[in-house]
């Protein structure tokens, strides 16, 4: 009897189950088996090749009195702070004034967008040539008359990041744009009426009103910005290859060449773990507030 | 039309008729003027790249980027896609380009077919579990690539096919599943249940009623995952590095190490011409498809 | 006395399309003045063009005595209530209210009093604290009537303000509107679609097609002398029934098919002969019986009957047409009954269908 009621649960729907086996494979050997892997043997002392030789903490201890993996999160954070806070005010701005009704708004979008379209490399090797300082931007101020001017980031270990900074909020303040622009749109026509009739100036409205409208936009825009700088590495790998020296490295590097090029598994797979934890950290927060108000999910 | 003056009429005194609007209002100046000013910061790189891509040599030395070439040449063009040294042959980017474009095709297909069908399962078939399974799929979308690309690399080594173009077809198909299905999903759910209930009812089962009913309905939804998959695809790098042998790299690697690993003397318009060609597929993409794209990416925003 | 709103030779166009042509309109000082039509008919339009909130084209809107053609919405002196509420939902009901009054820098104490005032008359009180997403959608409307009373104008403007609720709230909120205006007797203009809202609540209507009024008048009369077609079809639940046929006799007969009915006792125009004219009659303006009386009655069979609580809607047949009765539930007749139906043509209305003009 039991055996004939489990048979039937497997073979219901069997057509769906099996159509969906690469999600649930997927999901269960890549996501969330790939993730314990990972931070299972960054409690290894594996080298070239996954060993279960298991040495507690020790590859954290050397991590975070590896000078380089300090340079690099310090790298990010900088970055990061600044990408965040440039990234929303320059997105809503743009959006704000394309709300206005304005003409050729298709135009202004387009334009402002197809950075978005371009690889990272792409982005990082152009920025790259425009800051050159023997032929780019301050070779340029510099005929003019100006010849004491300096502009060098990416020669320049104290401001290297804000050249690399430059070069990701082109790439991806439209996009930013494009979202909070749908965002305002989805504000009640009527609620714009109110305060013409109350007399409410724009700029007003907009701080007053419509902001703490759209908190749920700028939430998923945070999310979003901030799992993009989390993961930043091909933009540095074209366009400085996180030089000079150490000056723009990032956490991602540090991962990748102690994976692949250092041989130290066990290094690169705590450098990994400790890039899931902080985006745990802004994640968990952020799901809750999205559903653990609410008893669904 | 009738045409009526104000003064034509007895009692009507003071503004009448549309209100006088200036054009040229300082809030109008303003608006315009900043969103002028920032079109030019997003449009300086693409203008500085096809100046320079189109000049010779001797001109980048004197002068500046941002002038137009006095000699238009294209023989830095040339040069990139059949010349331009990467560090291990000097065949130019054509051979990345062609790696792209075979590791793109199958791709798109794979990871197209397995999330539009995922995104159906999960919407007219539902069963125990597949909703717990794409929550967590789409957490795990969060997850930083770093954290799995030492697993993925063990996975296709047992499977046989680490460093191959399978390999990294199949990385593909896998990373783009969260995003897809959930643009499937989306889309599928907005399709009325009748439609769904009459051809079960006619009797057609999950395969004909994907084929014959779903598919049909939702090209606008496939145009979409195309452009976005095409787009995130042909821009990779992370993972044209890690899971490819050199002669497979496709066309954002080669680019890097033609323009970074070169030692010597550095061809500025040679680097500027293959930096533009790497970037004109997923561009032209973006200025055919228009608002598609924008739908696409704001899909892919939206998550949940 | 001033009036309270003139609009003169007002039109607006949206690039080729007219959507308001040539409108003029006077609304005397607390009169409360509907605006009723199908969608697109462009009362709310001119609505938004009172309120300021949209360009005109051409002529001049006038609200107590000032010019205000150019005017900012918030400098007419009017308050507005929105169809979807259009609260602030972050801010409080108090600060929903006070909002505007502190942008404009009206004393803190004027602020209280204004909002303690308008609390009380709309019953409110309890509700200060709270933020719209606690409340229902009666008090919310209640709330947004709030906002436009602290603002101390002479001009309400009501876009549909009903038209988001349940049709028991509905009734209520009508009443309480209603018993608004007699306590404050501000001038309001009210767009709604629902006729039952016009005729309850309005001092005269404005029925609005394609951006024309069509009738403006008290609604007794708009209920009982419909100035065309239009407004006759569009006015009254259940609908006015309409026979096609003609005017003969020098007007004093209408004839269709085989019938001819007296024409005496008509209230209205010179009927004269018309060779292509309708009679409208109102489902309640019929009577059914089983005789007879020559020019005042005409035979029907009756096909079926909707029973609607205390009365009932019966529907027959003549000459080819179909005809709707309504009876007392008690006196219905059985289906299939041929029957003679009598016209009150003293309550009728008469159409040349040239013009669909009310003769």
């Amino acid at each position: 009897m039991a055996t004939g009621a489990r048979k039937n649960w497997l073979f219901r729907n069997v057509n769906a189950k099996i159509a969906a086996l690469p999600m649930v494979l997927t999901t269960l050997v890549v996501f969330v088996g790939g993730t314990i892997w990972t931070v299972v043997y960054s409690f290894t002392n594996s080298k070239l090749l996954p060993r279960t030789d298991f040495v507690g903490l020790a590859q954290y201890e050397r991590l975070w009195a590896n000078s380089r993996w300090m340079q690099s999160i310090e790298n990010l954070a900088v970055y990061g702070i600044f990408a965040l806070i440039f990234t929303i005010v320059i997105g809503f701005f743009l959006a704000v004034l394309m709300d206005q009704k304005i003409r050729y708004e298709d135009t202004f979008r387009t334009i402002m967008l197809y950075p978005f379209a371009l690889s990272f490399i792409v982005t990082g090797l152009v920025w790259q040539w425009i800051l050159n300082p023997e032929f780019g931007i301050q070779s340029i101020i510099r005929n003019l008359g100006f010849t004491s001017f300096n502009f060098d980031p990416l020669y320049n270990p104290d401001i290297v990041m804000f050249g690399l900074l430059i070069a990701g909020m082109w790439q991806g303040t439209g996009f930013i744009m494009c979202i909070m622009l749908a965002g305002l749109r989805g504000i009640d026509e009527d609620i714009w009426k109110a305060t013409k009739v109350d007399g409410i100036p724009t700029w007003k409205t907009y701080i007053v009103v419509i902001i703490p409208m759209m908190r749920a936009v700028f939430i998923t825009v945070l999310v979003l910005v901030t799992s993009g700088i989390i993961k930043l590495y091909d933009l540095v790998v074209a366009q400085t290859s996180g030089g000079p020296g150490l000056a723009s490295q990032v956490p991602a590097m540090y991962v990748y060449d102690y994976l692949f090029t250092a041989q130290n598994l066990g290094q690169g797979l705590a450098a990994s773990t400790m890039m899931l934890l902080s985006v745990l950290i802004v994640l968990i927060p952020w799901a809750y507030l999205e559903f653990g108000g609410k008893k669904n999910g | 039309m009738v045409d009526v003056s104000a003064a034509q009429h007895t009692g009507m005194t003071g503004p009448s008729g549309t209100k006088p609007r200036r054009a040229l209002s300082g809030r109008n100046i303003m608006i315009y003027g900043v969103l002028i000013v920032m079109c030019v910061y997003y449009i300086l790189p693409l203008w500085v790249m096809v100046m320079t891509s189109l000049k010779g040599m001797p001109e980048i030395r004197l002068g500046n980027i941002f002038a137009p070439p006095v000699e238009i040449t294209f023989q830095p063009w040339v040069k990139a896609w059949a010349e331009a040294c990467t560090g291990l042959n000097c065949e130019g980017l054509s051979r990345g380009f062609w790696n792209s474009v075979r590791i793109l095709i199958p791709s798109v297909i794979l990871s197209i077919a397995v999330a539009s069908v995922n995104g159906y399962a999960l919407v007219n078939w539902r069963f125990k579990g597949s909703d717990t399974f794409f929550t967590i799929l789409i957490f795990g979308s969060f997850i930083p690539y770093q954290v799995m690309l030492y697993p993925i690399v063990i996975l296709l080594r047992e499977m046989g096919i680490y460093g191959t173009l399978w390999g990294l077809v199949l990385v593909h198909t896998i990373f783009g599943m969260p995003i897809l299905t959930l643009l499937f999903r989306n889309y599928f759910s907005s399709i009325p249940e009748e439609l769904f209930k009459a051809a079960r009812v006619d009797g057609a089962g999950f395969w004909g009623i994907y084929f014959r009913i779903m598919m049909p309905m939702s090209l606008p939804i496939f145009v979409v995952a195309i452009i976005l998959q095409v787009t995130g695809i042909w821009n990779d790098f992370l993972f044209g590095v890690v899971y490819t042998k050199p002669d497979l790299y496709p066309m954002t690697v080669q680019l890097n190490n033609i323009v970074n690993s070169v030692q010597g003397v550095k061809e500025y318009n040679v680097n500027m011409a293959a930096t533009m060609l790497t970037g004109l597929v997923p561009l032209v993409i973006y200025f055919i498809s228009g608002k598609l794209f924008v739908r696409g990416i704001a899909a892919g925003a939206v998550k949940g | 006395m001033t009036n309270s709103i003139e609009v003169k030779d007002l039109t607006l166009n949206f690039g080729a399309t007219s959507v308001l042509k040539n409108m003029n309109l006077t609304v005397a000082e607390g009169e409360f003045i509907v605006l009723l039509g199908p969608s697109g008919c462009g009362k709310s339009t001119l609505l938004n063009c009172l309120a300021g909130l949209l360009d005109i084209t051409d002529g001049q809107i006038w609200i107590k005595g000032k010019n205000v053609t150019w005017s900012e919405p918030s400098d007419r002196g009017i308050g507005m209530v929105f169809q979807s509420y259009a609260l602030y939902p972050q801010m409080t009901v108090r600060g929903n209210l006070s909002f505007g009054l502190k942008n404009a820098r009206v004393p803190a104490d004027e602020i209280a009093k204004r909002v303690a005032r308008a609390a009380e008359i709309l019953q409110i009180q309890p509700l200060l604290d709270r933020k719209p997403g606690a409340l229902s959608g009666g008090q919310r409307q209640r709330v947004a009537i709030g906002r436009a009373l602290v603002r101390d104008v002479d001009v309400f403007l009501f876009d549909e303000p009903l038209s988001n609720l349940d049709a028991k709230l509905r009734s209520e909120l009508r009443v309480e509107i209603k018993r608004l205006h007699s306590r404050l007797n501000n001038t309001m203009v009210y767009v709604t679609h629902d006729q039952i809202e016009a005729l309850t609540l309005a001092d005269r209507i404005a029925v609005m097609r394609g951006g024309i009024i069509q009738q403006l008048d008290e609604p007794h009369t708009i209920y009982n002398r419909p100035a065309n077609l239009f407004v006759a079809g569009f006015i009254g639940s259940p609908a006015m029934n309409f026979i096609k046929g003609e005017t003969v006799n020098g007007g004093r007969a209408f004839k269709f098919g085989n019938i001819a009915l007296d024409l005496a006792g008509y209230e209205g125009g010179a009927i004269m002969d018309r060779p292509k004219a309708l009679l409208g009659l109102r489902p309640e303006h019929l009577t059914i019986q089983d005789h007879a009386i020559e020019g005042q009655t005409f035979p029907a069979l009756v096909e079926i009957d909707e029973p609607m609580g205390a009365d009932s809607l019966v529907w027959l047949e003549a000459e080819g047409k179909q005809i709707s009765v309504r009876v007392p539930f008690e006196n219905r007749p059985r289906p299939g009954a041929k029957v003679h139906l009598k016209v009150d043509i003293a309550k009728s209305s008469l159409f040349d269908e040239t013009n669909e003009q009310r003769i």
